[in-house]
């Protein structure tokens, strides 16, 4: 279809604004740019059809079953939104005086609250935007811990290789030193490698349990114990939260601080690639580390607190994506102290089941009970049929299925990770579970056609490699 | 209380009886009980949706709603026209994840082609990624972008603006880069002392925001052609709607050009979330952090796009990638796209326009009363200082009447913004009550 | 499976040539290309720049990939092949060709295997 650009037309617009009601004057030539930015010119009209076009060729939550692992697609409930665009909330500029913007400051101060009783920890930060951002945070907040002490050598960090490549990526932009740890055949951490890595220089480990094979590391304790023994800190990357919820805490399995996904765990929208938010928590021992301000509380009210000497400064501007704080506190509120454990519950249940009636024909890489989420691993249709895990997803496609999350973990082969989530009907899992059945008995039969699938989507398989060799990354006018 | 599970427990049943398990506490009998809650969570019943909105309404009731602002410093109320919230409100655009299956994900990833090809023709630089969280961190990545092992002083400048300056010095701090400041003389960053310490081996690069944090233009160029001339970068930070008239950082010599797209679109929110764009010059393409949306053919040889250069990022080089970033800012950067498409050329420059008209308006009639005198005498966009006597109680009589007045600084000055949304009346009238309360 | 016998190689998979000037050229096997699939992009040192056996001195990046790509000798970088910075695919076109960087002034060398050993090598590995 067009862009935005091929079907301007010069002269079109839209009336937005009103002519100038002050006396003008000029801005100096010399200041002003040579020439005006090429920005489409299109009537109202135009651009709405554009969008709704563009939107008939994205796939969403609400278009279809999404079970991309580590993802965790789950149903955006409607009324976060329309409590997020709530005046008190949208419409109160970030640097009001305090006592004008007591209703943000209050809905900051009690998602601190639920969310520190959900993990296990002591304080919150809301400012970090996204995942990879707490993990930045949080790993900020353990080298200020250290250095406080004055305890400089700790300048390792501790990162099993079945990690999310967040892991050691946000461990080297915060000055630290990645140690890979291998893990076991069964996908946990080997407790004999973990001890021998870690020593007086190790800063600390970054963990997210249930893994990212979707198992729950039963060694958790003695991992965290090591850890702390040695004199370092343990990091929970939250991406896995989903399957724990009102069960199991990461502040009761020893971990000292985590980051929260907002749009994963707590159902806020993904937009297409963003906004998130990685809410950070963490033990007491690191409060004083925490992103200034924070919210507190007195008999006057909530207050932006910038007193923090020892804070590690800020991270983002303002208080962080408050909208989306928002959206994931409407949700705590909906599902409460029961509904919070009943989602867990049954997400690990679509999970089990799922995984549960695929394992006949499809090979799973661990074949035990899951938690949220499974891993299976097509190597033997790989070598024996020449069906990849890519192959096997791009079938989905014409299935109006999103196709799991591929090629990851990297410890496994032709991995295929499937995250069903808790708001997924029966039906909606009958049905991919006979369409995953179906891909598996074509990969047998005729595999060529796997190849050259998908054949309904608006655009087939793509060249990717030209798209890295010669990158075309802007409209050419 | 409230639920999204859509089976009935007699569904559940059957599902744990159809895998061979009888109850959901089977699922979780392997862990350790020792870990376990073994308790309700400390939390409110769940509620229906109706109590939860009726909770959320209070609690949004106990904020000020402004109606009339003159407050910027870094988040500015611009009008938003009707067709942005329709488009970045449809729930396909709003549901889907990152586009990693581009088949199904065309809209998205064009979309994100057209936000990257904008962000070039405003900022006038070569490429743009798909976006970042917002103007500081953008900044902050700008930073980590130029610096290699040996040069690894980054200069930047005092005149930011203060949260961008913060994020500057954690992300500093953190990767051990060494940060150096420079003051602010006449409402502008003195160069004066980098020229003494800028080496061929050693700096990295400059942040500079134009207009800056106190609304003057700085001398752009002039900062270029010292940075360059010890080959380090300059990185600028730009604000959106100001780039409809004023001097592009390309033209003036940036190698990267960043900033708070917030003005494109994008409600105040309590400072949440905004956008960070970022773009680069061709030479630099290879560093930019985040998602960048390319265009290829698929095997029919139709135009398609899809998430490309993915050899620089985490998912990849791990470790040895230059930035963590993965989400970012997409429906922000969507909302961008629409905002900047419903203006068009004409409609940017004539926002530009007005937001730069009415500021000057409104400095010339506060400045007409007795006691009060701009600060600094330089060019200016759409913010400025005022120094006057008690800014708290000038505030607090506007702030009675409605109205969010500029923002107070440390010295007792205020620094105030006008956009398009300030009316001559609305001007008139700030001009009113501070002459009221002046005598 | 292309391995020349006038070359040496590593087992990490790229091949040395000795240039009869004291310098060498490194690239990486036709093994190598093959396993790593189309290649999109290269990072290569500069001239002057200082390399270490068994340490990596660039990179390769297919699409979703990157592999180091691994010093067999210590030394300073004489020349680099430009070319593959806009062609990274003349690597998988002819990868004995598309020589990465050439070095002189070595201090160290990894032992080197001879093709047949390269490719009893790869048999094994296989």
């Amino acid at each position: 279809m067009q862009l935005l650009f091929e079907r301007s037309h010069a002269g079109r617009r839209c009336t937005i604004l009103p002519s100038c009601d002050v006396q003008t004057c000029e801005l100096d030539p010399s200041l002003c740019r040579a020439q005006a930015p090429r920005l489409p010119e299109l009537s109202e009209n135009e651009i709405s059809r554009h969008y709704t076009e563009l939107a008939k060729q994205t796939h969403g939550v609400n278009d279809g079953f999404y079970p991309l692992g580590s993802c965790t697609m789950k149903y955006n409930p409607k009324v976060n939104d329309e409590m997020a665009s709530l005046p008190g909330f949208a419409k109160v500029h970030p640097l009001q005086p305090e006592h004008t913007a007591q209703g943000c400051l209050e809905a900051l101060y009690l998602a601190d609250q639920y969310f520190c009783e959900i993990t296990g920890m002591d304080q919150m930060t809301f400012q970090p935007a996204a995942g990879a951002h707490g993990e930045l945070t949080g790993l900020m907040l353990i080298k200020a811990y250290h250095e406080a002490r004055g305890d400089f050598k700790r300048t390792k960090i501790l990162v099993p290789d079945s990690a999310h490549g967040t892991n050691p990526a946000s461990a080297t932009m915060a000055g630290f030193q990645v140690i890979s740890i291998p893990s076991l055949e069964n996908g946990c951490v080997d407790i004999d490698a973990l001890r021998q890595a870690t020593d007086e220089n190790t800063a600390g480990l970054m963990l997210t349990n249930p893994n990212t094979v979707g198992l729950f590391d039963l060694n958790i304790s003695q991992i965290t114990e090591i850890v702390h023994q040695a004199g370092g800190l343990c990091y929970y990357d939250g991406a896995n939260l989903n399957a724990i919820m009102g069960i199991v805490r990461p502040g009761d399995m020893g971990f000292d601080v985590v980051h929260l996904n907002l749009h994963k765990t707590f159902s806020t929208p993904h937009g297409g690639g963003g906004p998130g938010s990685g809410a950070v928590g963490c033990k007491e021992i690191l409060k004083p580390f925490l992103p200034a301000p924070v919210v507190t509380k007195d008999e006057s009210g909530y207050h932006l607190c910038n007193n923090l000497p020892q804070s590690i400064g800020a991270v983002k501007e303002f208080y962080g994506n408050f909208l989306v704080v928002i959206r994931a506190l409407t949700y705590v509120l909906t599902l409460g102290k029961e509904g919070i454990p009943e989602a867990s519950s049954n997400a690990v249940l679509n999970c089990n089941y799922m995984m549960g009636h695929l394992k006949d024909v499809y090979e799973m890489a661990f074949d035990k009970g899951c938690m949220h989420e499974f891993v299976m691993t097509l190597e033997k249709l790989k070598k024996e049929k020449d069906v990849s895990a890519m192959d096997v997803a791009k079938a989905l496609l014409d299935n109006g299925i999103h196709p799991p999350t591929m090629y990851f973990p990297l410890i496994v082969h032709e991995a295929l990770m499937v995250e069903p989530t808790e708001t997924e009907p029966r039906e909606v899992l009958d049905h991919a579970i006979s369409v995953f059945h179906k891909i598996y008995e074509t990969a047998l039969s005729d595999a060529q056609i796997l190849h050259e699938m998908p054949l309904h989507t608006p655009v087939r398989r793509l060249d990717e490699v030209s798209a890295a060799r010669n990158p075309k990354l802007r409209f050419q006018f | 209380m409230g639920s999204y599970v859509p089976s009935t427990l007699k569904e559940r049943q059957e599902m744990l009886e159809s895998i061979g398990l009888s109850s959901i506490d089977e699922l979780f009998a392997h862990i350790p009980s020792e870990l376990k809650l073994n308790r309700e969570l400390d939390l409110p019943s769940g509620k229906s949706e109706m109590e939860v909105n009726r909770l959320m309404n209070q609690i949004a009731s106990h904020s000020v709603v402004f109606n009339t602002i003159f407050r910027g410093a870094g988040a500015y109320d611009h009008y938003i026209p009707s067709i942005v919230k329709s488009v970045v409100g449809k729930e396909e655009f709003l549901t889907s994840y990152t586009p990693y299956q581009a088949e199904i994900s065309q809209g998205v990833l064009q979309s994100i082609f057209e936000y990257q090809t904008m962000i070039c023709e405003l900022t006038g630089m070569d490429v743009s990624n798909a976006s970042v969280y917002d103007g500081a961190t953008a900044a902050a990545e700008a930073v980590n972008m130029c610096c290699e092992r040996s040069r690894n002083i980054v200069f930047c400048s005092e005149a930011a603006h203060p949260d961008v300056i913060a994020v500057i010095k954690t992300y500093c701090w953190a990767s051990g880069h060494q940060l150096v400041m420079l003051p602010v003389k006449d409402g502008k960053t003195d160069f004066e002392p980098m020229s003494s310490q800028l080496d061929k081996k050693t700096s990295a690069c400059l942040y500079l925001q134009s207009p800056n944090f106190f609304g003057q233009l700085e001398e752009v160029e002039k900062a270029a052609e010292m940075v360059h001339s010890v080959g380090a970068k300059l990185i600028v930070g730009c604000n959106p709607i100001a780039l409809g008239m004023l001097k592009t950082p390309a033209e003036q010599g940036a190698d990267i050009a960043v900033g708070e797209g917030q003005p494109l679109g994008m409600s105040l929110s309590f400072g949440g979330p905004y956008l960070g764009f970022m773009a680069a010059t061709h030479a630099m393409m290879r560093k930019l952090p985040g998602r960048i949306v390319g265009e290829t053919t698929d095997v029919d040889g139709k135009r398609a796009f899809v998430l490309t250069l993915q050899a620089r990022e985490q998912h990849i080089r791990r470790e040895k990638a230059s930035s963590n970033i993965c989400s970012n800012q997409a429906l922000c950067a969507m909302t961008a796209s629409v905002y900047l498409s419903a203006m068009g050329p004409q409609g940017l420059q004539q926002a530009a326009n007005l937001c730069y008209q009415k500021a000057h308006y409104l400095a010339e009639q506060l400045t007409s009363l007795p006691g009060i005198t701009l600060k600094y005498n330089g060019p200016f966009f759409h913010e400025f200082v005022t120094m006057q006597k008690d800014a708290d109680k000038l505030l607090a009589a506007l702030e009675k009447e409605g109205i969010l007045g500029g923002y107070p600084l440390k010295d007792g000055s205020i620094l105030w913004c006008a956009t398009e949304k300030n009316t001559k009346e609305d001007m008139d009238r700030v001009v009113e009550i501070i002459r009221k309360e002046l005598m | 499976m292309n391995i020349p016998n006038n070359l040496l190689y590593a087992k990490s998979h790229e091949w040395v040539e000795e240039m009869g000037d004291g310098s060498f050229r490194i690239g990486l096997t036709d093994y190598a290309q093959n396993e790593l699939g189309d290649l999109v992009f290269v990072n290569l040192p500069q001239e002057g720049d200082e390399v270490e056996v068994e340490a990596a001195f660039g990179d390769v990046e297919s699409v979703k990939a990157v592999s180091d790509v691994y010093s067999p000798l210590s030394g300073v970088v004489c020349a680099v092949n430009e070319e593959l910075l806009d062609h990274p695919e003349l690597i998988n076109q002819d990868a004995y060709e598309a020589w990465m960087i050439q070095v002189n002034e070595v201090s160290d060398k990894e032992d080197l295997l001879t093709a047949e050993e390269y490719e009893k090598f790869l048999s094994e590995e296989a």
